[in-house]
């Protein structure tokens, strides 16, 4: 069968959704950004809630979100999208509300908002890249960097005795009691995103049910940052950041997974 | 009809924000000003009008709630006091960078730092010349007293959703703590129709999804966005507020505003007993400032004199209105201590006999 | 073996040329392109038409979303 004879409208299985706007993504070639970006306008637009949902874009390479997706976005300061995500859903507890952070912006300088958020148990979704960098500054040392990792301000690697070792915020938000649904995930092969896409579903769809927060990381790749090639840091994620950050869902339903 | 109360002034403020059909108050505990949240809570403002009151885990946590609620097109507002409104600052660079209207409350204690509980007029240049980064500039009002903490709740909303701006009531504690009758307004209904050409409600087929947000990488775009910015600050000139007692035959003016007003209208009344023609000039807005007035009255009077609880922050205003026309120097208490009319008058007396 | 047939389209000028889809093409049907888009970028190709398959591996994991995937259902 020819090529020509197979791209027909009627054979159409996979599409970008129009819920992605024409923009060129500012992202570096291979980064998991676009593709956290894709899945969760996919969920918006298969759920049909484009006209009830409002995004939080934070500081960070994720600055711009909202230049990509079709949706009405607010752009918060470093680390504050949680009590930005607040405000508005508080004021509109019908809409759809999320946050997507990276690991700068929610797990550092925005520690305090995340926890409260959390623990308050806003009915919101927080969307959280992790790939252990600061991507946009240059590549400088984040509160995820694996220790002995090279970062522009750990060009030694990390040193847990004089910086301080990484955290898992994600295993700290599933204790607070105001947290719902709170899962690990990636985006790096198609098996994981479609996991990933279906944990993005589950959490929108806990919003309507006024269930509290949910939280979704995704431990992402930074091939600029790891200076790597985006299948090599694929690989490295897989066997530096998976040990330490594990796939899966760590509260469902409000209980802790292995509590 | 129109209700009497017996209210603090930092009460006044909280009922006026329920009777104002305020949507949202985001705020965090700090003395001298806690009774405006104590109040809400009180008030079960969710059963009277469905406000919604939530006390955050810091003031840069309640001002970016502000931020999100503000995008929203809803009336929403929060209260601080000086080290707080000092966290607060980044929050209102970019709720007035992204041009959103709420309104700010600070009860201003002595600084600086954790300084006193204690009145001050010393966060003047903060409020009025943008206090976080960037050029751009807060509507001020500034209330003299617990009728005006009440009546300023409308005003400052009507002015912050007229330009699409923070604007902010500058008071202390002198005002926020005074108990005075207060005539309170009628309750109005909260705002049920959104300008969709700018809130981020939930993008409609009707239109394009709106955004909230300060920032423009592109040079030329900020610089665009900046002069339109300074074009609105200008234009905010026409709705300039002032209070002038006894300016008519005045050749000694004080210009003062809040609580040290209050002082300065004593001032005036024991200045006339003995013979002085002093005059008050009270600017109620900060921001528009009243340097138009400021320069007419330089061409009346001798000499003025900025009476404030500070170093002497509004008296560079002052100075600028009147471009050296006429001598003006300024008085004031600092770090929590309050002047008394007496204390005023004898600089008055001084400056008025020595200045002749 | 009666395989589905599938064939992809690529939107060039959005390819960034990150090889994600190469790598996780279960029939090897991707390829790189010698030529560049006008961004530099060596675009990924269907350099084995035959063997695709319309899984749509490559477009689910795509950041960019620059991949269309058609599959014709039964012969």
């Amino acid at each position: 069968m020819e090529v020509k004879e197979i791209i027909r409208p009627e054979n159409l299985v996979y599409k970008r959704t129009p819920l992605l706007t024409d923009a060129y993504l500012s992202y570096c070639p291979g980064c998991g950004h676009g593709t956290v970006h894709r899945l969760i306008m996919e969920v918006v637009e298969e759920m049909g809630i484009q006209e009830d949902t409002i995004g939080i874009a934070p500081v960070g390479c994720s600055v711009l979100a909202y230049d990509f997706m079709d949706i009405d976005c607010s752009q918060a300061a470093h680390g504050r999208a949680p009590a930005v995500a607040t405000g508005i859903k508080r004021l509109w507890p019908d809409k759809y509300v999320f946050t997507y952070q990276g690991d700068g912006d929610l797990a550092a300088i925005g520690t305090g908002e995340t926890i409260h958020a959390c623990n308050r148990g806003e009915n919101i979704t927080i969307f959280f890249v992790n790939n252990g960098i600061y991507g946009m500054t240059g590549g400088q040392m984040a509160p995820t960097t694996l220790e002995g990792m090279k970062s522009s301000t750990s060009p030694y690697g990390r040193n847990n005795e004089t910086m301080g070792p990484p955290y898992k915020i994600t295993e700290l938000v599933a204790q607070l009691e105001g947290t719902h649904y709170v899962t690990r995930q990636a985006v790096h092969k198609p098996g994981p995103v479609r996991k990933a896409k279906k944990a993005i579903r589950k959490a929108l769809e806990l919003q309507k049910e006024n269930k509290g927060l949910s939280f979704i990381e995704f431990v992402s790749n930074c091939n600029a940052g790891w200076k790597m090639t985006p299948n090599d840091s694929n690989i490295w994620m897989e066997e530096n950041m998976f040990p330490f950050y594990p796939m899966g869902d760590i509260k469902v339903d409000g209980k802790l997974v292995n509590g | 009809m129109k209700e009497l109360a017996l209210m603090k002034g930092n009460e006044a403020i909280a009922e006026a924000a329920i009777r104002a059909g305020v949507d949202g108050y985001f705020g965090y505990p700090i003395t001298p000003q806690s009774e405006v949240m104590e109040y809400l809570m009180l008030q079960k403002p969710e059963e009277r009008t469905g406000m919604v009151v939530l006390q955050a885990e810091s003031e840069v946590a309640s001002i970016n709630m502000v931020y999100g609620a503000a995008g929203t097109g809803k009336k929403v507002m929060t209260s601080s006091s000086s080290p707080g409104i000092s966290l607060m600052q980044e929050g209102i660079s970019y709720i007035a960078g992204a041009e959103l209207p709420c309104l700010i409350v600070n009860v201003v204690r002595g600084g600086p730092g954790l300084g006193t509980i204690q009145p001050s007029q010393a966060d003047y240049f903060q409020s009025t010349k943008g206090g976080g980064h960037g050029d751009y500039r807060l509507i001020v009002l500034a209330p003299a007293s617990v009728q005006e903490m009440a009546d300023f709740v409308d005003l400052g909303f009507e002015l912050a959703f007229k330009y699409r701006n923070p604007a902010l009531i500058l008071t202390d504690g002198l005002i926020g703590q005074m108990m005075e009758k207060v005539e309170l307004s009628e309750q109005k209904e909260r705002v049920s129709e959104f300008d969709q050409s700018w809130v981020t409600t939930g993008k409609t087929k009707e239109r394009e999804r709106n955004i909230i947000t300060s920032l423009n990488l592109d040079p030329d775009l900020q610089y665009e966005h900046n002069l339109k910015l300074q074009a609105k600050y200008k234009s905010m000139d026409q709705d300039v507020m002032f209070e002038k007692i006894e300016c008519g035959d005045a050749d000694f003016l004080l210009v003062a505003y809040g609580s040290s007003a209050r002082i300065c209208q004593k001032v005036v009344e024991m200045a006339r007993s003995k013979g002085l023609k002093v005059g008050l000039l009270r600017p109620q807005t900060l921001f528009p400032f009243p340097s138009e007035e400021i320069a007419r009255m330089a061409r009346k009077v001798k000499r003025m004199m900025a009476v404030e609880l500070s170093a002497g922050q509004m008296v560079e205003d002052v100075q600028l209105a009147v471009n050296g026309k006429v001598p003006v120097t300024h008085y004031g208490m600092l770090g929590g201590k309050i002047h008394s009319p007496d204390d005023v008058l004898n600089e008055v007396e001084d400056k008025y006999i020595g200045g002749y | 073996m009666a395989k589905a047939k599938g064939a992809i389209v690529v939107d060039v000028e959005r390819c960034k040329g990150c090889q994600v889809c190469m790598v996780n093409c279960p029939t090897d049907t991707i390829g790189m392109a010698e030529a560049v888009n006008g961004k530099g970028y060596h675009y990924a190709y269907m350099k084995d038409p035959e063997s695709c398959t319309g899984c749509t591996n490559c477009a689910v994991v795509c950041p960019d979303g620059v991949i269309t995937v058609y599959r014709v259902k039964k012969n």
